[in-house]
């Protein structure tokens, strides 16, 4: 993998770096693919609460599967689905450490939703970060729980008959229902607007969670150029357009107390 | 300490809590929950942590969690929970963190029923989930044993970062005896030095069983199989009773193995050189033993609850050399000695030794 090197010349002070909780390797992930800038913006929230030192990440099963070659804190890897199982098992040992999961749509909302939905019910004090690009990457294009009516996947050639497949599932939704949970949001990491949003919303779930409030997860809109089918433009243009139209960038569930949090 | 009355499921938990154990997760299932009811109580009186999953599935992944940061973690399970557990046994052995698992055998397939069984042998011993791995499998046959080898477990789990199983059964969970456990041992402190901790003035530990390039991979299996072999070597446990003159031997392990004693006394009381061999670790099988009283007895018996699950070790150790018979008993039924006294005298008969 390669190695970027930022050097800052003598007598000039930086205003941009790359974040400490980042490491120096280029990412595998495709072009146009969004998992990259939700890294940074995990490394950038890790660095500005100052707890890399003090974090201990679940990476899951699927395109990013190696998270933890370009997070610089502890990891674990999870079998398929059950990061937030493992987080719980990790928290409980050490309550005062941060713990987060990061979950594909298909890890979280297929195989795992039994793990997810009983950790934000008991209140898990962990952050997931939750990428829904409504298909399954890593596998090579099949449909995931996600994947929207008619939308053709290697699994669905003809379009997803949600009569014959069931209907995707609206995570968010569901968890914001859970009583463990104090903060559920989901947005959009594909302009700079979003991901603006997307870096606030996971500061406050890492907040949520360092001040021991409750279950926080930040689901992420995005994108997979490479099983749509699209070029990198089109497909943030499409995952606006088509997964925003189905799946509502909004906060389906924020307390009082995570309100009050200075983001 | 003295000896009390204790039920084998709240005395191996509580063998748990003595030994130091940080951490529990289980999910109810006959015939082992009392060891989760108890360990409700306990571990929360002593500030630890115990936690009641959504699923035996939930419950190994909170294992092999809290087992990544390096604490002393248990499970407890019977068949059923044990099948569902087999993900995270693969994904435990793969990252060589290590785990206690506790399987108190009931009587399948399917759900079955709840009476005592041993027909989880090839499952736990051979094929406790995928890919090349063994847990080391102990086999306790009564209450004390089985409160001896929850820290004898420990031990082994954390020498040789490995999945350790207890293989119970039914009657060693519901039954009581009298029995002594272990004086309180403290929770250890120290944190191991692959274990995730939070990168403080490190670089970061990753714990995984992901390997990715056939060769990087295959370096794992080897450095697993050298281990397995190491285990092989030094951890390789069994009792024997009255096997110096014996003529014909019994194998047996735990509850079957605890019957034996019974047969043996009886046999021996009609005049028959009966000696009984009882592996204690069923993986490492106890083969250079079993091997060498190959050598010498005339025939050896097998008892089992299963169909016969141990018994292809034997045959695979003794190799012919002397005549094998099989006493079993499935879904839950127990050998009875009358019975396997049958079977001994027939084939007592059978090597001329009767």
């Amino acid at each position: 993998m390669t190695l970027i090197k930022t050097e800052i010349p003598e007598g000039m002070e930086p205003i941009y770096s790359y974040p400490e909780s980042l490491t120096r390797l280029s990412t595998h992930y495709c072009p146009g693919c969004v998992h990259g800038i939700v890294h940074r913006l995990i490394a950038e929230v890790l660095d500005e609460l100052g707890v890399r030192e003090n974090t201990i990440g679940v990476a899951p099963v699927g395109c990013s599967v190696l998270i933890y070659n370009y997070i610089n804190t502890d990891f674990v890897g999870a079998s398929h689905g059950r990061a937030p199982a493992m987080a719980t098992g990790i928290k409980r040992i050490y309550p005062d450490k941060v713990v987060f999961t990061y979950q594909g749509d298909g890890d979280i909302a297929a195989i795992g939703t039994a793990e997810i939905i009983h950790a934000a019910n008991r209140g898990e004090l962990i952050t997931t970060v939750a990428i829904n690009n409504a298909i399954y990457g890593m596998t090579g294009g099949q449909m995931a729980p996600t994947t929207l009516p008619g939308m053709v996947t290697t699994s669905t050639p003809t379009g997803r008959d949600c009569a014959v497949a069931g209907y995707p599932v609206k995570l968010s939704e569901i968890l914001a229902q859970t009583a463990g949970a104090v903060y559920i949001t989901r947005e959009s990491a594909t302009d700079i607007v979003g991901i603006r949003k997307t870096k606030k919303a996971i500061k406050r779930a890492f907040l949520a969670q360092i001040h021991g409030l409750g279950f926080a997860c930040v689901e992420v809109l995005a994108t997979c150029p490479t099983n749509w089918n699209l070029d990198p433009w089109e497909a943030m243009q499409w995952s606006r357009e088509h997964l925003g139209g189905f799946y509502p960038v909004e906060t389906f569930k924020m307390t009082d107390e995570v309100k009050a949090l200075k983001v | 300490m003295t000896e009390q009355l204790l039920k084998g499921n709240v005395a191996f938990a509580e063998a748990a809590v003595r030994n130091g154990l940080r951490a529990y997760f289980g999910y109810p299932i006959t015939p082992q929950s009392e060891a989760l009811e108890h360990l409700s109580g306990r571990m929360i009186e002593e500030g630890r942590v115990f936690l009641q999953a959504e699923s035996e599935i939930a419950a190994i992944n909170m294992v092999y969690g809290a087992a990544c940061t390096g604490v002393r973690v248990m499970t407890s399970t019977s068949g059923p929970g044990l099948a569902l557990m087999a993900e995270g046994l693969s994904y435990i052995a793969g990252s060589e963190v290590p785990v206690v698992v506790v399987n108190m055998m009931r009587g399948g397939p399917g759900l079955g029923n709840i009476q005592p069984s041993q027909a989880d042998y090839n499952f736990m011993t051979k094929s406790a989930g995928h890919g090349d791995f063994h847990p080391l499998v102990l086999a306790p046959a009564s209450i004390q044993e089985i409160i001896d080898m929850v820290g004898l477990a420990f031990e082994l789990a954390e020498k040789y970062r490995t999945l350790v199983m207890i293989a119970g059964d039914g009657s060693i969970g519901q039954m009581m005896e009298s029995a002594e456990l272990p004086p309180m041992q403290p929770v250890r402190d120290t944190v191991p030095e692959w274990a995730v901790s939070g990168a403080k003035g490190r670089e970061p530990n990753v714990v995984t069983s992901l390997y990715l390039g056939a060769e990087k991979l295959e370096a794992l299996n080897l450095r697993l199989q050298a281990k397995l072999a190491e285990i092989k070597r030094n951890e390789t446990r069994s009792v024997e009773v009255a096997t110096e003159d014996a003529d014909l031997l019994l194998v047996a392990y735990g509850t079957a193995g605890r019957i034996c004693v019974s047969v043996l006394r009886e046999a021996r009381r009609q005049g028959l050189n009966v000696g009984l061999f009882r592996p204690q670790t069923l993986w490492p099988y106890p083969e250079e033993r079993l091997s060498e009283l190959a050598d010498q007895v005339k025939g050896m018996l097998v008892v089992e609850m299963s169909a016969g699950q141990m018994l292809e070790d034997v045959q695979r150790v003794v190799q012919g050399r002397v005549p094998i018979r099989f006493h079993g008993r499935m879904g839950g039924a127990i050998p009875m000695v009358d019975e396997i006294l049958v079977d001994a005298e027939s084939l007592a008969k059978e090597i001329g030794q009767w």
